[in-house]
């Protein structure tokens, strides 16, 4: 019966959630619409990491890397087929490519979760670097210009599927995103209900025995890595898509560490969190932005202060928690293929 | 036809850890269907000999085959393919995930997933924890979660299984459980089983390889091997000390 409940209950909120989708335009003004553009494409980024974090027990200081790759390989092959349609692949396979490669040494390297880290984030700052030192007219893919410190402006924003012609309005771009965030969301819940996505909660949960049973943590890990990639990538994607625009910065240190509060603030373990932490923050971060009244980078510290203090587990397992105590039936025991339960214990282990 | 060809067979193995020579050339060999019991005092080397069977080490020199294929220096899931279940010293079990999920991800290598559901619960049934088949191993106490480790090795349908201290922690009544299911299990495959508790190996053991300063010091029947003046010199007469 729960079961039956619970498939019900989704069923119905991911309803509500396309209803919400479409009906925003109408409801809200452009430059709203505007930031929950960007908001929701920085989700996707946000799923990325809350999935090869949260589930697949890997801490990557450096998912920009992956966001930054993403952003820069639609922006290069943009401007040079002036069609969205097939940079927005290269977009996602450039970076899962990278990922396959840099996983493959990392993972089958036997390398520990301290140095994941901290290769991690030395593979963002080279790409910064590199990136930033890329001004003048040698530095060109085809016809795009890569600017260096100034980045590439004017990109070609999303045009309908191959129909250069047609580019999408605000409005069908906030569809896109948002769609692309459900769709992503969707994607993996669905992957980590199937027996691929038990196997890499297996594997973060003890990969020795994973390994005794006969399944390759290496390559467990390595896939769920290049999986992130690829949709950090898309983000990437999605990201310039929203300002036509990228620079070196899409790699900076802070949008690393930010993700990372996201996930913090919302809650390891789950996808929703990741999503509402980087909402909520992103709007944070925005509105002290555009008042000055304090420095957004200290109120972010103070937050995540806060909640790894207070709120350790994040808001969706605290609230789920709530839920729980006040619903005397549901106890989380009957949870069934337990993939939600599982992630909350782990959460104050992660770190 | 030539002779036939033992399960499990470990020649001139040694192991070293800079000066530390953990295993000294030793000999081993395991025909099918047997028990067989590795006892010894601390530091004598058998949980080195035991992670070298298991890929978790790899020797310095020597031999391990399995079935006549040589094991020694693959990894850990390339060895568990090839049919060989094991149990480590310190529980190893998916701690954040049910008693039935952690059944499941053995079950699932091996059975259709119409034959899954049954395992499982067969597994479940074995190792009496039907009842906590939907808590959170976390929560289970230390026996408890043992048993979910040996039904975890059991469900994945091993031809060769390695315990390494299967009744460490547990109560009296729950070692003889456990001696029980290890019974049970060696009707059908071969076990070996490393172990300090005397009173354990009493319960299970019909032939024991007595291990002493990396080599093998006797290998005989547990009556004899109990017997032995120079076991207990090495290891009975130190527990009594102790």
């Amino acid at each position: 019966m729960p079961r039956h409940y619970r498939l019900a209950a989704q069923t119905v909120a991911v309803l509500m959630a396309i209803v919400a989708i479409a009906l925003v335009p109408g409801v809200i003004e452009l430059f709203a619409l505007m930031q929950l553009t960007l908001f929701a494409a920085m989700a996707v980024l946000a799923l990325s990491l809350a999935f090869i974090w949260g589930f697949g027990g890997i801490l990557s200081f450096g998912q920009t890397a992956f966001f930054g790759l993403g952003g820069y390989a639609y922006a290069v092959a943009a401007i040079n087929f002036q069609d969205s349609t097939p940079a927005i692949l290269l977009a996602i396979v450039i970076p899962a490519l990278f990922a396959a490669i840099l996983g493959y040494f990392i993972f089958f390297g036997r390398i520990s979760d301290v140095y994941l880290g901290v290769i991690t984030l030395t593979v963002t700052l080279i790409l910064f670097n590199s990136v930033n030192s890329t001004s003048g007219d040698a530095y060109k893919i085809g016809t795009a210009l890569l600017g260096g410190f100034n980045g590439m402006p004017s990109v070609p924003t999303f045009n309908m599927p191959f129909d250069p012609s047609t580019v999408l309005s605000p409005e069908q771009s906030w569809w896109t995103t948002a769609g692309v965030l459900l769709a992503v969301f969707l994607m993996l819940r669905l992957l980590l209900a199937l027996p691929a996505g038990r196997i890499i909660v297996a594997v973060r949960e003890n990969e020795v025995r994973a390994s005794l049973l006969g399944y390759d943590p290496r390559l467990v890990k390595c896939l769920t890595f290049i999986l992130g990639g690829a949709i950090a990538g898309l983000a990437g994607a999605l990201y310039v898509n929203w300002g036509a625009f990228v620079s070196p910065t899409i790699f900076s240190l802070s949008l690393s560490a930010e993700i990372i509060i996201w996930i913090t603030v919302g809650g390891l373990g789950t996808l929703l969190g990741p999503i509402i932490g980087c909402v909520v923050i992103e709007y944070i971060v925005a509105y002290i932005g555009s008042q000055q009244l304090l420095n957004a980078n200290l109120v972010l510290g103070a937050v995540l202060v806060i909640f790894v203090l207070l709120l350790p587990k994040g808001l969706v397992p605290t609230a789920r928690d709530l839920v729980m105590r006040l619903i005397p039936d549901s106890k989380p025991k009957t949870n069934g293929p337990s993939v939600q339960s599982a992630a909350a214990p782990h959460a104050a282990g992660a770190e | 036809m030539a002779e036939l060809v033992p399960l499990l067979k470990a020649e001139h193995l040694t192991m070293r850890f800079g000066g530390v020579v953990a295993n000294d050339d030793i000999t081993f060999t395991l025909q099918e269907m047997e028990l067989r019991c590795l006892i010894g005092p601390n530091g004598a080397g058998k949980s080195t000999f035991f992670k070298t069977l298991t890929g978790q080490l790899v020797p310095t020199s020597g031999t391990i085959a399995f079935r006549g294929m040589p094991i020694a220096g693959k990894a850990s899931h390339e060895i568990a393919r090839m049919g060989i279940g094991i149990k480590t010293q310190v529980p190893n079990v998916f701690n954040g995930l049910s008693v039935r999920e952690n059944i499941w991800l053995a079950v699932r290598r091996k059975a259709t997933p119409r034959q899954q559901g049954p395992a499982v619960n067969a597994v479940l049934e074995m190792i009496r924890l039907t009842d906590y088949a939907d808590s959170i191993v976390a929560t289970l106490s230390h026996g408890q979660r043992q048993w979910v480790e040996i039904g975890m090795v059991l469900a994945a349908e091993p031809e060769l299984i390695l315990l390494d201290e299967p009744a460490a922690g547990m109560t009296d009544e729950e070692t003889f459980h456990t001696a029980a299911i290890i019974r049970e299990i060696n009707q059908t495959r071969a076990i070996v089983v490393v172990e300090h508790d005397m009173e354990f190996i009493k319960q299970i053991a019909k032939r024991v390889t007595v291990f002493h300063q990396g080599r093998v010091l006797v290998e005989d029947t547990v009556d004899k091997v109990l017997a032995d003046s120079r076991v207990r010199d090495v290891y009975l007469g130190k527990k009594v000390a102790a």
